[in-house]
């Protein structure tokens, strides 16, 4: 009974905060509804016994990516109102395709496929099961390869990020090292023959 | 009354109905349209967790961590492109950016 | 046995490749000692294997070396066949190309190109080799194509003259006619008998005999005739016969030593030679037969009248070339195989020496070939003018000399033959013998003889040429007097063919000559009877009379025969014939197929025209690319949407 009245109250909440995210004039305030959605996702996968993907989902995504959002956000300097332009001209159309979209996806989800008697409760976990441990055991023996291309595929966000974003500035002094070790006299030197003095 | 898988199943439709709605309306702001794809892959991210949940099995799980993963990359990357477009047209709207246009 | 069969053709080959790929390092006069010592290693294995068969009887030796693929029951092999014909030819083959490797040395002295034309001339040994030491069609062919392409490299040896360019395009061109033709007789040999092994043919050659065919719808072709003339119309191609004739003259633009080695003494005879040895298959064809010696019949007097009117002294010789080749085939066509092959042994001794001669008065003259600017010659040049003669006589048949046993044996085997057209062939012949003798001497009167033509700078540098040169001739002059009394009693007579050449007894034309025989002296003083022989002497005779004692009458026949005249120094408008027929009825079709085909169809249509669609479809379909990343993000909502409606509710 806990756990339906737990799932109910965040279900609702997240909702709520879904639909702010997406009508709010602010986008600081999008992402910070938008952080609130991660938090109470979390806490429904909580009860899904997802553990270590909650506590992820809430360390990477708010921490991480939408800090990452915000600051963004605060960095550019938007002008919000243009950005506005033609909202309430296209809600009616927005709302009219989450409606039918929502028709067509509760057709699916509500039908005798997904019903409790197909899909019973599951038996309570031992005490001692551990979600992380569990999780950890199949992504290191069977999804290793996968494991192993999702960290090449962070590399390459990571390095495709700062290229993008990066700058060559003009007037800075720094060293470049590598040109230091490869330099050679003939680069530096020059010598000239002249007349030696009082000839 | 207890909480059956539909009733997940429900919430994550609901989700990916809302964030759908949210890419139409706010059809010119980049940032609030890298939202509503966020909140798009937390719908599918709940209805595999849910899944997992009522089947038993690992798998969905794994599949979720793999697409937080993802999801980061993308955000990340898509960003960095914001910031290079703002630099550039010191704007984000949608509408001032078309030169693929055909 | 076998490793020395090996060594003959690959020691030459070693020579091409070390000259040719390392000609630079080796330097000039290393590339002239690889090849020679190539070429004469051969040589001397030749002479070992001649002795081996010829004298000690030694088995014919037929073997395959190499399988190279067997497809569907048929074996693709490199093989030797040896036998009397191959020690023959070999010696032959080997003989003269070391005799123009000397020579060459002396005549190519200052050419940039001296590495590559030993290299070149030792392909064509090796190649040469392989041809004749075959035991099969494949290797026969790998031999017939590999000496047609070295003759295509030498005839365009001096490859910045258009003119030379031109002639081995043109020896190309014709050979390849020739070539399609023996290509589908080998073909249609390997359809009926399912094998391209010579033995294995020749045992199974009943199954073209009986067997017919329609090459025209509604007639009825014997295999073994198609068969014949196909391979014959290969062997008219590299020998020369008319219609495919019209190369060899043009040929002449190589070096002379190419002249002599490959378009007199040994390549152009390949016809004849692979005649011979298919023996056992054209004796089984009357028809073919037939069309062999009409046809050589016509290539020996009707290419000897035109060497009558050439200038050119190379010319008149390769005319020459031409009519001998037609004395060879019509000694095939009257089944005197062996005569033939004498023939050709004979010719390639005294042919090769009034090549390299002619070659000898060439370098004297500064390379001036028009004969009309020459003459007098006989004492500044008294080896090259004895040499000469000994060469002349000996092509004109002059009793005593080479030639004149195996033309002889020719004429009278023709003569005894039963196959239709060889009464035809014997007026031909006969006729021929005539106009040898009146070319030959003409030419030979004007260079050697009569007042000195040349202008006065040349005239002051006329001298005899370097031993280097002079040297092969003299070694080419002895077989060409003695090689008749020498052997003629063994080749044709002998039964030394025997075991090589396979003749119906109804064919009696060799029979006949045997029967004539009475040893060499014998039919030396045969001579004296009437005969071929007067008809020489008449021919010498009356160009002595027209072009030293009264040069008038050639003038006044040129002008009271102008017509003749014109058809000769036009060469029958064979060249005018094929250029308006054939070259440009090909082009013709080459620019309509170009027009039409190419431009048109592939690249108007097929390449551009589908360039074209897919431009024009883009240019309606890029419109909906608006660049607006919302209309893409609807699109795919409304796709999402549609897809999603199929699923649930479809």
């Amino acid at each position: 009974m806990i756990e339906t009245i737990v799932f109910y109250i965040f279900a609702f909440s997240t909702v709520v905060t879904a639909t702010a995210v997406v009508t709010v004039r602010n986008p600081v305030h999008a992402a910070l509804f938008l952080v609130l959605t991660f938090f109470t996702s979390a806490i429904i996968w909580m009860t899904l016994e997802a553990e270590f993907l909650a506590i992820s989902l809430v360390l990477v995504y708010v921490g991480a990516v939408m800090v990452l959002f915000l600051f963004v956000v605060m960095m550019l300097d938007i002008n919000i109102a243009r950005l506005r332009d033609g909202f309430v001209k296209y809600l009616p159309l927005g709302v009219a395709v989450a409606l039918i979209m929502l028709g067509l996806m509760l057709n699916v989800v509500t039908s005798d496929i997904f019903s409790a008697e197909v899909f019973s409760e599951p038996a309570a976990r031992a005490t001692d099961y551990s979600n992380t441990k569990a999780l950890g055991s199949v992504l290191y023996t069977d999804y290793v390869f996968a494991f192993e291309i999702a960290a090449v595929i962070l590399l390459v966000a990571i390095i495709a990020a700062i290229s993008l974003t990066m700058r060559k500035r003009t007037h800075t002094k720094y060293q470049n090292p590598s040109e230091q070790i490869k330099v050679r006299k003939a680069d530096r030197l020059r010598i000239v023959k002249m007349p030696a003095n009082g000839e | 009354m207890t909480v059956e898988l539909s009733h997940y199943l429900i919430l994550a439709a609901v989700l990916f109905s809302i964030s759908m709605a949210g890419i139409v309306i706010n059809r010119k702001n980049i940032i609030v349209l890298l939202m509503s794809i966020e909140l798009m892959l937390l719908a599918v991210n709940l209805n595999f967790i849910a899944f997992s949940h009522y089947l038993n099995d690992l798998a969905g799980q794994v599949f979720v961590f793999f697409i937080l993963t993802v999801a980061a990359a993308e955000a990340a990357i898509g960003l960095a492109i914001l910031v290079v477009l703002f630099r550039n047209k010191r704007s984000i709207n949608v509408e001032d950016i078309s030169e693929m246009k055909g | 046995m076998e490793s020395i069969y090996l060594a003959i053709p690959l020691a030459s080959l070693l020579g091409a490749v070390l000259a040719g790929f390392f000609g630079k390092q080796i330097g000039r006069a290393g590339s002239h000692w690889v090849t020679i010592l190539g070429v004469g290693t051969s040589f001397v294995l030749s002479l070992l294997v001649l002795k081996d068969v010829a004298i000690d009887d030694a088995p014919i030796y037929n073997q395959a070396l190499y399988t190279w693929m067997v497809s569907d029951g048929i074996r693709f092999e490199v093989g030797f066949l040896i036998d009397s014909l191959t020690a023959l030819m070999m010696v032959v083959v080997t003989g003269v190309s070391l005799m123009v490797h000397i020579y060459t040395i002396g005549y190519m002295h200052d050419d940039p190109g001296y590495q590559r034309f030993f290299s070149y001339i030792s392909l064509f040994t090796f190649s040469m080799l392989m041809l004749v030491m075959s035991n099969n069609f494949l290797q026969l062919f790998f031999g017939w194509e590999a000496v047609g392409l070295v003759s295509y490299l030498l005839i365009g040896f001096w490859f910045t003259r258009d003119t030379a360019i031109y002639a081995n395009l043109k020896a190309f061109l014709v050979n390849r006619v020739g070539d399609f033709g023996f290509l589908l007789g080998i073909a249609v040999v390997l359809m009926y008998t399912g094998s391209l092994d010579y033995y294995e043919v020749f045992d199974r050659a009943d199954r073209m005999l009986f067997a017919t065919t329609q090459v025209i719808p509604g007639v009825d072709w014997t295999v073994i005739t198609l068969a014949c003339i196909l391979l014959f119309v290969g062997a008219m191609g590299k020998s020369a016969q008319v219609p495919l004739h019209v190369w060899l003259p043009d040929s002449m633009e190589g070096p002379t030593p190419i002249s002599a080695l490959i378009h007199a003494a040994t390549m152009v005879t390949a016809g004849i030679f692979m005649v011979a040895r298919m023996s056992p298959l054209f004796e089984l064809s009357e028809t073919a037969l037939s069309v062999v010696i009409v046809i050589g019949a016509t290539t020996a007097f009707f290419m000897g009248l035109i060497g009558i009117v050439q200038n050119d002294i190379k010319r008149v010789v390769a005319y020459s070339t031409l009519s001998q080749l037609g004395y060879m085939t019509v000694a095939l066509g009257a089944s005197a195989y062996s005569a033939a092959i004498f023939h050709l042994m004979t010719h390639a001794f005294f042919k090769a020496l009034l090549f390299l001669a002619a070659g000898s008065v060439i370098i004297a003259m500064h390379h001036e070939q028009d004969i009309r600017k020459m003459g007098g010659l006989k004492k500044y040049m008294p080896i090259t003018y004895w040499v000469s003669l000994i060469g002349s006589l000996a092509l004109i048949g002059f009793p005593g000399f080479a030639g004149y046993f195996s033309k002889d044996a020719i004429i009278i085997a023709t003569k005894n033959a039963t196959v239709p057209g060889a009464g035809y062939a014997y007026a031909m012949v006969l006729m021929g013998v005539f106009v040898t003798a009146f070319y030959s001497f003409r030419m030979f009167f004007l260079v050697f003889h009569g007042e000195e033509r040349m202008d006065k700078h040349t005239k002051e540098h006329l001298h005899e040429t370097a031993p280097v040169v002079t040297f092969p001739l003299i070694m080419l002059a002895i077989p060409s007097v003695i090689i008749g009394w020498l052997t003629i009693e063994t080749v044709l007579f002998g039964g030394y063919f025997d075991s090589a050449i396979f003749i119906l007894n109804e064919h009696g034309a060799m029979a006949a000559v045997a029967d004539a025989f009475h040893g060499p002296l014998n039919f030396v003083l045969h001579a004296l009877y009437p005969g071929p022989a007067y008809l020489a002497f008449a021919g010498v005779g009356a160009a002595w009379y027209i072009y030293l004692k009264k040069p008038s009458i050639a003038e006044q026949a040129k002008a009271k025969f102008g017509f003749i005249y014109n058809l000769l120094d036009n060469k029958y408008y064979f060249d005018r014939f094929n250029e308006i027929v054939f070259a440009s009825a090909s082009r013709g079709i080459g620019n309509v197929l170009w027009r039409l085909g190419d431009a048109l169809m592939i690249d108007g249509l097929v390449v551009n025209g589908s360039a074209r669609l897919v431009g024009w479809v883009s240019g309606i379909v890029r419109h909906v690319q608006t660049g607006y990343l919302n209309h893409y993000a609807f699109a795919m909502i409304t796709g999402l949407i549609l897809l999603l409606g199929w699923a649930v509710l479809g």
